[in-house]
């Protein structure tokens, strides 16, 4: 082989080399995206999360409430775990863990008084609870604490009765009675399946429940008197003093489960979207059940939107029908008119119709003086705030007392219900949006991942991980925080700006500016690198022809 | 959207049992509105509607509150955002000083917005940044755009229009963004702010389609603290939201100067609005002795006022909407303004641009002489920008924000002191401090200068070019490189060699 021709493959060799070993990295280094690591294999394992959610429950016995044999065992601790059935990929499990213990001293004497309300004020006296967990005191069979016919008690703090048996597996009966006791004022599949509603399938089970308001950091309520006659009716409404004895305290009682803001508006000649039919029967007006969801729509466009937070909004109407279509009232499905004369509409609000009282316009000529009565506007406008919080009507075993809630009109173990519901909601909407983020990112490479939105997916991660040992350790108001924490840094790190940046930067865009330059560059080389290629073959296989 | 009704729930027997409180306090708002209809003196009309939403209350301190007539969604920004006064204007057209006279309220071409925070803010950038993101989503528009390439701190001009206990200016933000094209979904949101929306009272008037067939639109929001009572024991709010149009009378009226409002709206005023504790029409109706014309009002005015305006004494027709009357028609007048400018001592305040940072600051406080003219003229040079940073139209143009002209002018006519909060609105929006003179704020048009324009298309073609030059020496290089030459003996044969023998033939040469 003449020595000029070995320069050139040798030339030709050194040419590709250089491309492949220089150009190639620096291509690939100029212009890679940069993308964070992210911990795929965690955030695919939260998806197969197991939640166990413990409830500590404390069982007193009194001192004739169990035969005195089963008194000698005391104390001890019993784990009953059951699964809750939901199709929903996490899987859900409830521990009520028992402990059973004697009663104290000022136990004993607290329930040994005369009625149930002394003996809860003087146990509340003794001891703080923490948030999730209950005390159910077993008195004795005999106690007139309870009256005759009732078998148990559920107060409005994180307390209940149970009526004690003298019989040979006393404990046995005892222990069935306090599950349904906690399970009343815990945790039952309906407040776990309206809370997961979103994440459920749409089937029969899930659709004819209320959804309930989406958990969030804060919420605004706005009340809004609509008047669409002011030429008819100067209507006056003491909002403030309403908020002041019926809002707040409700939304003191409500405050570990966000930050809420209270403020309220008047809005004239604000008419609603649907015209009422008339009844001569009756000489009124009636907006039909069909009729009330087109009644919001119109509506909605003079409420305003709230420029202060990005917090969710929660409307509450009052409409002063005016003076041509009173009075107006709502039919429900059957016809039959609705007592409150209000409706509410889940994620919303809720709606009021206030009929003028008719005597007043012989009184006084146009405009007349109204003013609303505001205890019988808030008792609708609270109970549909409850409705809209998802705080179902309390479901109670057999021969059960409720004492209903205190003056706020809350029960602190419906607040615990109902933390331990968002809890599981956000641990859900967080799991979700890191799933679809982490499939989000494989799918598309142009994303740029900065480091802030991987360090907000580790924390996000961090976070739920936390919140998931939290519940099944029973602490329920640090699990509640760090499952905020994971919504919150697992929304901030998929809706970061930052990842939209080079998304829309087209691959012919690309190949139409390296083109230019890199085909004539490359079919040289991979020309010259066919040719040795060839050659050297032919060189090989010559010298077995030889052979 | 799923509906439920509702049954009533076990909370009745719980609250029934407190007592309902006291009855309602007086009204602590009222609103005011008014129309002034000015014929100008080129022929047209100017039409200047204001509707003042006063407050007595502190909204900064309030934890809860609670709206009446003044809209919610202005009262919750000047209590998050800590305001002392918020000046915004969106403008299309420009208003013609020297044909139509001075301006009650002028405003620059596009959207003005000038705010003043309480000095208890720490960070003003960035709530001055959050207040025109939140501004621009309230009306429509792309304030959005305001960021501190446009923002300025003035120093001498833009003082608190109202209540203020200190003018420390680093609270103070000015941008304007003259491209801002206003237009009805500017107008809707705008709309909304009043209390009687646009049912009942003068704002039914106001109709977009009217309303932008004009040559001169300007639609502000004006918020700024006021005192209470004449002591000025405590504060109350003050949102005037005013519109000033100005109807081309000649081509809407088909060549002739009457007008009426049915033609200027296509809407006539039916009735008041019942929250309106005054709602008045003014028709400028002042006579002047060198024009013949003489003005007749339909239906005859009941009282008149007469006052000094801007520097001259004017008399206007009042209508009471709250009375009885309805106006139907009216005729038009012309009319003739003069101005001249205060002595003031001069000051003069600049602040260079920083590229992509800042835009430049030129205040001067100037006296003028009586009938002359002057001229500031700024040298400036064509830069070429950044690629991204030219607009999609790039051969339109780039806007230079208007140069604003603030003056007190000396009064022809000596004004009498008058209550402030008893005079017409179109009176009392600029503090006089003597009645000697009188304020002006005028805007030149904004500057449209076209800065040199690359040929987009350049960056591609530069690298194929470049790429193809480059692709061209590498491959005769590459060529050299690896390729071995050597020469070669002419091969016999071939049709180059029997052409060649065949003209040697010919010539009678031996061939080869």
């Amino acid at each position: 082989v003449p020595p000029e021709v070995v320069r050139g493959k040798r030339a030709a060799l050194f040419f590709a080399a250089v491309a492949i070993l220089l150009g190639l990295p620096l291509w690939w280094k100029t212009t890679e995206t940069y993308r964070a690591p992210l911990p795929y294999s965690q955030i695919s394992g939260l998806n197969a999360l197991q939640l166990r959610l413990m409830v500590p429950v404390t069982v007193v016995f009194t001192r004739e409430s169990v035969p005195l044999d089963d008194q000698e065992k005391l104390p001890f601790t019993v784990v009953q775990e059951r699964e809750i059935p939901l199709k929903y990929k996490m899987k859900i499990k409830c521990l009520f863990q028992k402990a059973y213990r004697r009663a104290l001293e000022h136990e004993e004497a607290a329930l040994s008084l005369g009625s149930m309300q002394e003996a809860e004020t003087m146990l509340a006296k003794s001891q703080k609870q923490a948030e999730g967990s209950l005390t159910v005191y077993v008195i004795s069979e005999h106690s007139s604490l309870l009256p005759q016919d009732m078998m148990s008690y559920i107060g409005p703090e994180r307390t209940a009765v149970v009526r004690g048996i003298m019989h040979r597996e006393a404990l046995n009966i005892v222990g069935h009675q306090v599950i349904q006791v906690a399970q009343a004022m815990s945790l039952t599949e309906d407040v776990l399946a309206a809370a997961l509603s979103d994440h459920l399938p749409e089937d029969k089970w899930s659709s004819d429940k209320r959804r309930p308001l989406k958990s969030s950091l804060g919420y605004e309520i706005t009340f809004s008197l609509l008047n669409p006659d002011p030429k008819s009716h100067d209507v006056h409404w003491d909002i403030e003093g309403a908020v002041q004895r019926y809002v707040q305290p409700f939304l003191s009682a409500l405050s570990a489960v966000g930050n809420f803001s209270v403020d309220s508006q008047i809005l004239y000649y604000a008419v609603l979207g649907v015209n009422p039919r008339f009844d001569p029967a009756s000489s009124s007006y009636y907006l039909a059940a069909h009729s009330l969801p087109h009644v919001i729509n119109p509506v909605e466009s003079r409420l305003g939107s709230s420029a202060a937070s990005l917090y969710p909004v929660l409307n509450f109407l009052l409409y002063v029908p005016e003076l041509a279509h009173s009075p107006l009232y709502i039919q429900d499905k059957d016809g039959a008119p609705v007592a409150t004369n209000a409706f509410h509409s889940p994620r919303w609000g809720g709606i009021m119709i206030y009929n003028v009282d008719p005597t007043v316009y012989n009184a006084s000529e146009l405009p007349v003086r109204v003013e609303v009565e505001m205890v019988r506007v808030m008792e609708v406008f609270l109970a549909q705030l409850r409705l809209l919080f998802g705080i179902a009507q309390p479901q109670m075993p057999p021969k059960c007392l409720f004492s209903g809630p205190k003056s706020e009109g809350l029960t602190t173990w419906e607040l615990d219900q109902l933390l331990w519901a968002r809890s599981v909601e956000n641990l859900a909407t967080a799991t979700t949006t890191l799933t679809s983020l982490a499939q989000l990112l494989g799918k598309i490479s142009n994303i740029v991942i900065k480091d802030d939105v991987a360090s907000e997916v580790y924390s996000a991660v961090a976070a739920v991980q936390k919140a998931a040992e939290e519940l099944a350790s029973g602490h329920l108001a640090s699990a509640f925080i760090a499952s905020q924490e994971a919504v919150t840094s697992s929304e901030r790190a998929f809706f970061d700006p930052s990842l939209l940046h080079l998304l829309y930067f087209p691959d012919d865009q690309k190949f139409a500016i390296y083109i230019p330059l890199f085909l004539p560059m490359a079919v040289p080389i991979l020309l010259s690198l066919v040719k040795i290629f060839l050659e050297t073959r032919k060189s090989w296989k010559k010298p077995e022809k030889i052979d | 959207m799923a509906a439920a009704c509702l049954r009533l729930v076990w909370l009745a027997p719980l609250l029934l049992g407190l007592v309902d409180g006291g009855r309602a306090e007086p009204p602590r708002d009222a609103l005011r509105e008014e129309l002034v209809i000015t014929p100008l003196p080129s022929g047209d009309v100017a039409a200047t509607f204001q509707f003042r939403t006063r407050w007595d209350s502190d909204l900064q301190r309030e934890e809860v509150s609670h709206y009446r007539l003044f809209p919610k969604a202005l009262g919750q920004l000047i209590s998050k955002y800590s305001l002392r006064e918020l000046h915004l204007s969106f403008t299309q057209g420009f208003w013609r000083t020297r044909y139509w006279g001075p301006p009650f309220l002028q405003a620059p071409s596009g959207a003005e917005l000038w705010v003043w925070f309480q000095d208890t803010v720490t960070d003003v950038d960035k709530s001055w940044k959050e207040l025109s993101n939140v501004l621009s989503g309230i009306f429509c528009a792309s304030l959005n755009f305001i960021d501190s390439t446009n923002t300025v701190t003035p120093t001498a001009s833009f003082k608190p229009l109202g209540l203020a206990n200190g003018t420390d200016h680093y609270f103070l933000r000015y941008a304007v963004l003259p491209r801002e094209v206003v237009c009805t979904e500017n107008l809707t949101p705008w709309k909304k702010l009043l209390p009687c929306s646009s049912k009942a009272g003068l704002s039914v008037l106001l109709k977009a389609d009217r309303l932008f067939h004009t040559s001169y639109h300007s639609q502000a929001v004006h918020i700024r603290p006021v005192c209470r009572n004449a002591r000025c024991t405590s504060i109350s709010w003050e949102l005037r939201q005013t519109l000033s149009v100005v109807y081309d009378a000649f081509v809407t009226g088909q060549g002739k100067k009457d007008w009426s409002l049915f033609r200027m709206f296509s809407r006539t005023l039916t009735e008041p609005c019942p929250l309106a504790s005054e709602s008045r029409v003014y028709v400028d109706v002042t006579s002047y002795n060198q024009d013949n014309e003489t003005l007749e009002v339909h239906p005859t005015p009941t009282t008149t006022y007469q006052d000094v305006t801007l520097g001259t004494q004017k008399t206007y027709a009042v209508y009471d909407l709250l009375d009885t009357a309805v106006i139907n028609n009216s005729r038009n007048l012309n009319l003739q303004f003069k101005w001249k400018s205060p002595p003031e001592n001069g000051y003069v305040h600049y602040q260079p641009a920083q590229d992509r940072l800042q835009p430049h600051l030129l205040e001067m406080l100037i006296q003028l002489p009586a009938n002359s003219a002057t001229k500031v003229s700024i040298q400036f040079e064509r830069a070429l920008l950044k690629w991204t940073e030219y607009t999609p139209d790039p051969n339109h143009g780039f806007y230079v924000s208007p140069s604003v002209l603030s003056a007190l002018v000396p009064s022809m006519v000596a004004a009498k002191p008058v209550d402030w909060e008893e005079s017409p609105l179109f009176k009392s929006l600029y503090p006089v401090s003597d009645s000697s003179s009188y304020f002006v704020r005028l805007y030149t048009e904004p500057l449209l200068v076209n800065l040199p324009t690359p040929d987009f298309s350049m960056p591609y073609n530069v690298i194929c070019l470049t790429c193809t030059v480059v692709a061209v020496c590498y491959g005769s290089f590459y060529n050299l490189l690896t390729r071995t030459f050597h020469i070669e003996e002419p091969s016999t044969g071939g049709l180059a060699k029997w052409l060649a023998n065949l003209i040697r033939r010919a010539r009678g040469v031996p061939p080869l």
